[in-house]
């Protein structure tokens, strides 16, 4: 009986440094997500004005409709916060809700974006138009797909605080898929200032 | 059904091709045979395939890395031998066909063998070294083997369905693109980066946090042994570089598969932006390939000198230096596309300065030996060959990083031999004396020091054999990767070149040997201390192989040479007062299992199989999702089982077994007499 007791001590001890361990992970593995954003903004900057006798970005871009975008996903950073407000005060259903709205607005911008890429494909100005538009949609589409995993993220965790409850190692898990959400935020604003702006302008 | 894959896939179009399929093909059969005779399946199973254990897979990925050196050295050969008999005709190989193996041999040795080889040695050796019971994250480690062996795989598997890439190793748009290789080879080279990349990556980042968070006490950064200091700045390097690779591999990819433009030549392409973006990555990695191999050079001459490392600071300043000053240098492997002067001067100046610290590194070396009490073992000898040989390599590169000199020089077989000169001693010489040096640990025996010898001598001669003739050649105005040529001034030097090539296959026939008698005569060099060498680091004070956990009790650090210090206090081998519990990852079927879904990945998009690749996609996210939903991923070791596996390995060590410190006791300058307090 005590050695069970003492067994489950120690598994717990060694649990939280390895929850630790893995934050900091997580915090690399962003960084080579950033590195990888990062040569493709730069990718983009390189060919960004090879649009090859087809549409050039002033003729594409609608700023209103990113306008929305950008709304849809800066609210989603908002609600996440909540929700790790929520958690920090251990009130499981609150995060819960707070994760619904998040991924509700998180599925708002993936159907706002598909919308545009489907608009701009119907008007002849697919990836395989220009360099300009390959390079514009592996950027954006590669931020999207990201988005899309946040929200499967999100769907697995709701379930996790719903069968799990708010223990250790799903606040862990938690946290980090936050970390994920904003830092997707912050290539958004990247995306809006440097393919967007510069580009109706 | 099966996209683009039919019957012609099978490589009818030479002799030669069909024999390396038959090989291949015939190989896996017979190991296969082989482990069902055995009745192996299980416990390959079981105890190694599904282990998370960072020895083990350590093991594995060794395994790999000389399965595919034998691979990758036959195409070498078979290069070796073409351009020796081709002076104004056709030799024996198809010009498709060589291109294929002088883009095979780059990946593989590059991929295969070099990353495999030091991702190896590093998860038998660094836990160790820093007194860590594992890795950070074991399960990530296991994934990070399976999908390197996914990517090997596909390599293996292009050899008998369909061709290799034809495009080189570095697979330069716009001949790397749809409209000029439209069948299946770049692809097969293309995933095969791709998979393996994301195993690197997930292992770079595994180094990192293993070193920063898993040290045992009294481990400060300052006391890390050098290996464990490169390891730390190349997992550092994987982290920013390896990212690139996977960026203009999935770009290529996009552009051969979905018809965008990033490098084609017309509708807007840059191909300027390819050979950028792989060199991002391809620089930093010549040094992630280069600095472990530097680690194990600064361990091993150390012990086999019998003195503490000379200069160890400035040696982890030097690679510092190095790791950083390898992202500054990418743009001089294309000089001659056009930059302007100003731009090659500062990208030229920039590559001369990397000399220095390496230069550094070498007197180190050198210090380390001055009036040490050198041993002639294997490893100690690849090192001082790597000494030598790799001076010569660096000067050819500083030759080289002149922008003038190079517009001459570029793409000639004068920078064959160059990148040779600086892999083959700089990097391959240090993983054999890495080999040589760890087997014992990984093993519980000693490798045979005269086959050692002898593969050392053969390697060495068959490296200068076969490549100074290259630098020469270079200056003769040889151009790399020819089929054939006219010159007959060139044929003495490509003889003599294919003559060191068929040294160096001796040099790996006697490696092969030395394993098989090491084998055979394991129970008389058995290594019971598990220090065999009167090893200075932390690795060398578990047993050899070392138990699961490694460390019993932390050990507690209050040196640079932590064991070494630990056997002149006369702490080492004590047991403890009591044993506590202690807490495994359990093994785990999900690392194959990725990467094989890895591999059937790759498969179906090099063949057009949407459907099988969709497939293979959601599984593997669901394999993903499954993990990230389990609580239960470690067990208890329990503290009498600890116990008795300690109790078992002191009893075996008698005084004889233990190496006389005495000599290496500090003694007062004036007395002679030991020092108090050390002892």
């Amino acid at each position: 009986m005590t050695e069970t007791v003492m067994a489950d001590d120690i598994l717990e001890h060694e649990e939280k440094k390895s929850l630790e361990s893995r934050e900091f992970g997580f915090w690399v593995y962003l960084m080579t997500d950033a590195v990888i954003f990062a040569l493709l903004f730069a990718s983009y900057v390189v060919l960004s004005k090879n649009s090859a006798a087809g549409p050039t970005s002033k003729e594409l871009f609608d700023l209103g409709h990113t306008a929305g975008e950008t709304a849809l996903l800066l609210f989603s950073s908002l609600t996440f916060g909540f929700a790790t407000i929520a958690m920090a005060a251990g009130q499981a259903g609150r995060v819960v809700q707070w994760l619904i709205v998040t991924l509700l607005l998180g599925l708002g911008f993936l159907a706002m974006e598909i919308i545009e890429f489907h608009g701009m494909i119907a008007q002849g100005a697919g990836p395989g138009t220009s360099g300009f538009l390959s390079a514009f949609f592996t950027l954006v589409g590669t931020h999207g797909l990201h988005v899309a995993f946040g929200a499967v993220g999100i769907c697995v965790m709701i379930g996790q605080v719903l069968v799990k409850g708010l223990t250790l190692p799903v606040r862990s898990r938690l946290f980090r898929l936050g970390l994920f959400w904003h830092f997707l935020d912050i290539v958004w604003i990247g995306i809006f200032s440097v393919v967007y702006l510069p580009g109706v302008m | 059904m099966l996209g683009r894959l039919t019957l012609d896939a099978i490589p009818l179009y030479s002799w030669v091709a069909m024999g390396g399929a038959a090989v291949t093909v015939g190989g896996g059969i017979a190991v296969f045979l082989l482990i069902t005779y055995l009745r192996a399946w299980k416990v390959l199973w079981t105890d190694w395939l599904t282990s998370v254990d960072h020895k083990k897979i350590g093991i594995m990925y060794v395994v790999l890395a000389l399965v595919m050196l034998v691979r990758g050295f036959v195409d070498a050969l078979m290069m070796r031998a073409q351009q020796a008999v081709a002076l104004n005709n056709e030799g024996y190989l198809p010009p498709e066909h060589f291109e294929q193996i002088f883009s095979s041999h780059g990946t593989i040795m590059i991929f295969f063998v070099a990353m495999p080889f030091l991702t190896g040695l590093i998860n038998i050796i660094v836990p160790q070294q820093i007194g860590a019971r594992d890795v950070a994250f074991p399960f990530l480690n296991s994934v990070s083997l399976w999908l390197t062996a996914a990517g090997a795989a596909l390599v293996l598997v292009s050899l008998v369905v369909g061709k290799f890439s034809t495009a080189g190793w570095t697979g330069y748009p716009p001949y790397s693109g749809i409209e000029y290789n439209p069948g299946v080879g770049v692809d097969y080279w293309l995933w095969a980066l791709i998979v393996s990349g994301v195993g690197s990556t997930a292992s770079g980042i595994n180094f990192i946090v293993t070193i920063v968070k898993n040290r045992c006490p009294g481990m400060t950064y300052m006391r890390m042994p050098m290996f464990t200091w490169t390891t730390l700045c190349i997992s550092i390097l994987i982290a920013f570089a390896f990212p690139a690779l996977t960026v203009v591999a999935a770009q290529l990819t996009l552009d051969r598969t979905l018809g965008f433009h990033f490098f084609t030549n017309g509708d807007g392409g840059n191909m300027m932006l390819f050979a950028n973006l792989l060199w991002i990555w391809g620089h930093p990695e010549v040094y992630i390939l280069i600095l472990p191999a530097f680690g194990i050079f600064s361990e091993v001459v150390a012990t086999f000198s019998r003195k503490r490392l000379f200069g160890y600071k400035s040696l982890v300043y030097a690679t510092a230096c190095i790791a950083i000053l390898s992202f500054t240098v990418w743009l001089h492997h294309f000089f001659t596309m056009g930059s302007s002067a100003n731009v090659n001067a500062v990208f030229g100046i920039a590559t001369m300065i990397i000399a220095v610290p390496t230069g550094v590194k070498i007197f180190d070396w050198m210090f380390t030996m001055y009036r040490g009490r050198i041993e002639f073992h294997p490893s100690m000898v690849f090192t001082i060959g790597f000494m030598v040989t790799f001076v010569i390599g660096g000067v050819t590169g500083v030759l080289l990083a002149l922008p003038p000199a190079d517009y001459l020089m570029h793409n000639s077989t004068f920078l064959v031999a160059h990148f040779h000169n600086m892999l083959i001693p700089g990097a391959l010489f240090g993983y054999f004396a890495g080999l040589n040096y760890w087997f014992p640990k990984a093993f519980g025996f000693k490798l045979d020091a005269k086959w050692g010898i002898r593969s050392f001598w053969f390697w060495i001669i068959g490296f200068y054999l076969a490549f100074m003739p290259l630098y020469v050649l270079g200056f003769m105005g040889m151009s790399r990767r020819m089929e054939h040529y006219a010159d007959p001034n060139w044929q003495p030097y490509l003889i003599v070149a294919a003559l060191g090539a068929i040294c160096v296959l001796c040099g790996i026939i006697c490696i092969a040997i030395q394993l098989y008698v090491s084998a055979k005569n394991w129970g008389s060099a058995r290594d019971i201390t598990g220090d065999p060498w009167n090893g200075r680091t932390l690795d060398w004070a578990t047993s050899s192989p070392p138990a699961p956990y490694n460390f019993a009790v932390q050990p507690d650090v209050r040196d640079i040479d932590a064991f070494h210090d630990m056997k002149i206090r006369g702490v080492a081998y004590q047991a403890p007062a009591n044993y506590e519990d202690i807490v495994m990852p359990k093994s785990s079927a999900l690392g194959p299992i990725i990467g094989a879904l890895g591999f059937v990945l790759g498969f179906a998009f090099v063949w057009y199989i949407w459907w099988l690749a969709a497939l293979a996609l959601v599984l593997g996210l669901v394999c993903v999702g499954i993990r990230a939903c389990d609580d239960d991923t470690d067990f208890v070791m329990p503290a009498s089982e600890v116990a008795k596996i300690e109790g078992a390995r002191l009893a075996q060590i008698t005084a004889a077994d233990m190496h006389d410190m005495q000599d290496f006791v500090p003694v007062g300058a004036a007395s002679g007499a030991p020092l108090a307090g050390r002892v």
